[in-house]
């Protein structure tokens, strides 16, 4: 078991280096692409962990629930506080105290910083989600730290 | 569906899987980055003192671990409280040098390798490297200025990882001229 204050300072690492690497080009950049990359590679390894011995998924929703519970449980310890979707291919998760951002300023003074502190975790659910055979574009938005929402669009194959 | 991460409620702790797949996707992307293997072992060791430097706070913010009176008391704190608080092993301190300012720590398992395999062409990389940064960092904000390395990796064939440390010297604490 690795200590969590320990994820905390590598993923911030990560950031700091891909930053770096990327001479502080900041959002929209191509930092963010690669954040979104690593996590991508290590969310597909993860849900091949988590998922060694749970039955198949009925459908889309079953799949996206197991991400809000048990997904989130094992990587953050909590779940999604709210799931929301249109029936369409549209999936709202909303995380009112997400860890990744609780070590921030809850003001509004880092909200330019946040979406760095997203990206990871948002190529973390699409890894998932492609290696549970949902293709997907997921997306993060903070309106009020620590609070943030990941919107998930299923991409028909 | 029970499931093995539910095995602790504890919030302190969580899934060492996401940090050793974490660990390997940095490691992918440095290759990716630099020419050779010597720059990815000096980045992850830069990386290590960064989060070393952080990492003592936390550490004796929860373990109340006073001050080491010396080196052996050191490296007992080292492996035995934080080891086991940060990646759940506690190696062993051994090869004591006769002054007593170099030991080393041996993993019997290194939480850090758990899916990987070093292919042949990254014969020079320090897979690992970033703990040494971690221990040089946080040690030198104790005042203690060491010279940590990898003497043995398993990854590359060995019995064991060993790490080498080995005491420089006491940074003299300066106080800024008219502090008090």
């Amino acid at each position: 078991m690795a200590d969590e204050a320990l994820f905390q300072f590598l993923h911030h690492e990560v950031i700091q280096y891909v930053n770096a690497a990327e001479n502080g080009e900041t959002e929209n950049g191509r930092c963010i692409t690669k954040l979104e990359s690593m996590g991508f590679r290590v969310g597909q390894g993860l849900i091949e962990r988590f998922t060694k011995d749970t039955p198949r998924f009925k459908d889309e929703l079953d799949v996206m629930k197991f991400i809000c519970k048990d997904f989130w449980t094992s990587v953050f310890k909590k779940q999604i506080d709210n799931l929301r979707t249109n029936h369409q291919g549209i999936y709202v998760l909303q995380d009112n105290k997400f860890r990744l951002l609780t070590q921030l300023s809850a003001g509004k003074q880092y909200l330019e910083h946040a979406p760095k502190y997203l990206a990871f975790t948002c190529g973390l659910v699409r890894g998932g989600l492609s290696n549970l055979g949902v293709k997907s574009v997921v997306t993060a938005e903070v309106s009020a730290m620590p609070a943030c929402k990941f919107q998930v669009m299923i991409q028909k194959m | 569906m029970s499931r093995q991460s539910n095995r602790t409620t504890d919030s302190k702790k969580m899934n060492s899987e996401l940090f050793t797949l974490t660990y390997g996707a940095l490691v992918t992307q440095l290759c990716k980055d630099y020419e050779n293997d010597e720059e990815v072992n000096k980045q992850l060791d830069k990386m290590g003192y960064n989060i070393g430097v952080r990492l003592i706070e936390d550490f004796l913010a929860r373990s109340s671990v006073g001050r080491c009176h010396d080196f052996r008391e050191t490296a007992d704190v080292i492996a035995k409280v934080a080891f086991k608080m940060y990646l759940g092993i506690t190696p062993s301190v051994t090869n004591w040098s006769p002054a007593g300012d170099e030991f080393s720590l041996i993993l019997e398992s290194n939480p850090l390798v758990d899916f990987v395999e070093l292919p042949d062409n990254h014969s020079t990389l320090v897979y690992s490297n970033l703990l040494c940064g971690v221990l040089r960092g946080a040690l030198e904000m104790v005042q203690m200025a060491v010279d940590v390395r990898f003497a043995q990796d398993t990854l590359r064939g060995d019995n064991v990882t060993e790490i080498r440390m080995k005491f420089i010297k006491r940074i003299e604490e300066n106080l800024p001229v008219g502090d008090e």
